[in-house]
């Protein structure tokens, strides 16, 4: 009866009980916070973005297990991504580098993706210079 | 790593005593109850050793009423649809409280679905519903009022001595769900006035896989399960005779044991409590305080500003078992029934979590726990944007309003499009 049992893989549980990535950002370029209606989870990601390029993210929230670990590893992802790439991510990528995730538990990495395209979009909003470009390369992308 | 189990709620370890009163009836006594050779006969007597046991710890009156299920669950299934069905020409109307345990809830949906009916008395704010709304309630077609004992999640004792009264009364059958007070709060049939009472002996220290349904004679109850004529027809199925007697045993010590254990449990729930909200600000215990409504086990509590399931998992980290009622950790996403019939916050169901005790705990478990919460508390505070937003003034407290920013939910909603209900 020595083992330990856990709900989660190793990752998932790593990265709940050390999440990468923690806080707020200062003066942050672009700030995305979004609900889950599902279970009421609420998570925010702040970006800084400098020349395109995402240089730093951090995450808050409020969740369960999986969802603080899926916010802890889609900024771990992005960081160092340009806006245009970062506009393409899928949760799939958070799933995946998490080693998988309780079907159950899947909607946690959607709104990591969906926290972290909030924020992207309140970047462009402050940049519409940019929303162009970046919406063009994403239709070249599509 | 201390070990602390503070979730007797969903279950018990079995006592030595009661393992070794079932080992024999594996290996040694195998009959089947129902066989009329020496290896039957055998296995039949102790089956009516564990039905006296079993009706000594409810006060009831002989073996005769004791009928074993397979759990809790098959149980309350064999009570409202039993009882349903052998009334079905008399009426089809059931009376129900608002925060009865799943069993019963979906066991009176699937008949609804079958075209019964089914009045849902609301409870208050504490979880206790008053007897009268449920006299209110019952028609000539009322076949069965059924309202719990004591609350499988916030500990609520109910008024059921007054809700069989007025059942009497009425001539209707009470059932009483007696699943999380037997064993720890005396249960009386008589008193109650109940038709039927249920409870489980692995949550008083027997083992999982046996059930059992009191049944007064007077109150006309059908098979749910067909086959055989065990059970004196109203549960078809080869007894799980292990398990029978060990829960009779554990019945018998429960009864025994009473008294000393409700008293521990008692003075552990007050060191709890008291320790948790001098720790840990914005924390609502949900439920009445402990005292005469409030079963001795049971701590169910809302930590603000952040989700059970992140604390559960902590706390399991910290080798601390504890359930909650959080959607997080529902299979089905949905927080519980019972918090949302108190009318509890979403924001603070979310926070849920539930700490029942057992007389093997000790007042250093509940130190630790009170430590060891207060930290992980801190903790996922730091990780919650709420926390944050709250100190900002964004958002206001359910628990202490300060008067500054919106609440959780109209802020949860506009984050998410949605409302969060």
């Amino acid at each position: 009866m020595s083992d330990t049992y856990t709900l989660y893989n190793n990752t998932v549980m790593d990265h709940f009980m050390n999440p990468r990535n923690m806080g707020d950002i200062k003066d942050a370029d672009g700030i995305g916070e979004v609900g889950a209606a599902a279970c009421g989870d609420i998570m925010k990601i702040s970006l800084k973005i400098r020349d395109g390029k995402i240089e730093d993210a951090r995450f808050k929230t409020f969740g369960c297990g999986s969802a603080i670990a899926s916010s802890s590893m889609a900024t771990e992802l992005i960081k160092g991504r340009t806006v245009d790439e970062a506009l393409s991510f899928s949760n799939q990528e958070v799933v995946d580098a998490l080693g998988g995730l309780p079907p159950v538990k899947i909607h946690c990495s959607v709104l990591a993706e969906e926290a972290l395209k909030a924020a992207l979009e309140d970047y462009l909003k402050k940049h519409p210079e940019l929303a162009t470009q970046a919406c063009k390369s994403e239709v070249v992308a599509a | 790593m201390r070990s602390v189990y503070f979730d007797h709620q969903s279950s018990t370890p079995v006592l030595p005593e009661v393992f070794e009163a079932m080992k024999p009836y594996f290996t040694e006594a195998y009959g089947n109850p129902s066989s009329l050779h020496q290896h039957g006969l055998r296995v039949r007597e102790a089956l009516k050793r564990a039905r006296q046991q079993m009706a000594a710890l409810i006060n009831g009156d002989s073996e005769e009423e004791i009928f074993f299920t397979s759990d809790g669950t098959e149980s309350a299934n064999l009570a409202i649809k039993g009882v349903a069905y052998a009334n079905e020409r008399k009426g089809k109307h059931l009376v129900i409280s608002a925060t009865e345990h799943p069993s019963v809830m979906n066991s009176v949906e699937f008949l609804e679905k079958q075209g019964w009916t089914c009045t849902r008395i609301p409870v208050n704010a504490e979880g206790i519903l008053q007897p009268e709304e449920v006299q209110k309630a019952m028609t000539p077609q009322t076949v069965l009022v059924a309202v719990h004992h004591v609350n499988h999640d916030i500990g609520a004792i109910q008024p059921v001595k007054e809700i069989g009264r007025l059942c009497g009364e009425a001539g209707v059958p009470f059932y009483v769900d007696c699943e999380s007070s037997a064993g720890w709060l005396p249960v009386d049939v008589k008193q109650f006035g109940a038709a039927l009472v249920s409870f489980s002996p692995h949550r008083f220290y027997g083992p999982k896989g046996v059930g059992v349904l009191y049944r007064n004679k007077r109150a006309r109850l059908v098979s749910i399960i067909h086959g055989g004529v065990q059970e004196g027809g109203r549960r078809a199925g080869t007894e799980n005779v292990p398990g029978i007697v060990g829960g009779g045993v554990a019945a018998e010590i429960a009864l025994r044991e009473m008294a000393s254990r409700s008293e521990h449990v008692t003075r552990l729930q007050k060191r709890l409590w008291s320790g948790l909200k001098s720790k840990i600000t914005f924390l609502k215990l949900n439920g009445p305080e402990p005292g005469p409504y409030r079963a001795p086990q049971n701590i169910n509590i809302s930590t603000e500003f952040i989700e059970g399931e992140g604390q559960l998992l902590s706390l399991d980290l910290s080798g601390i078992a504890v359930a909650s009622g959080s959607s997080c950790v529902s299979k089905s996403l949905k927080i519980s029934h019972v918090l949302a019939a108190i009318g509890l916050d979403h924001a603070l169901a979310q926070g849920n979590i539930i700490m029942t005790l057992g007389k093997d705990n000790t007042e250093e478990d509940v130190d630790y726990v009170v430590e060891e919460f207060a930290r992980i508390v801190a903790r996922l505070r730091a990780m919650s944007p709420m926390w944050d937003e709250f100190e900002r003034g964004v958002i206001d407290s359910v628990i202490a309003p300060t008067g500054r920013g919106t609440s959780f939910s109209e802020h949860a909603a506009k984050v998410s499009g949605k409302p969060a209900h």
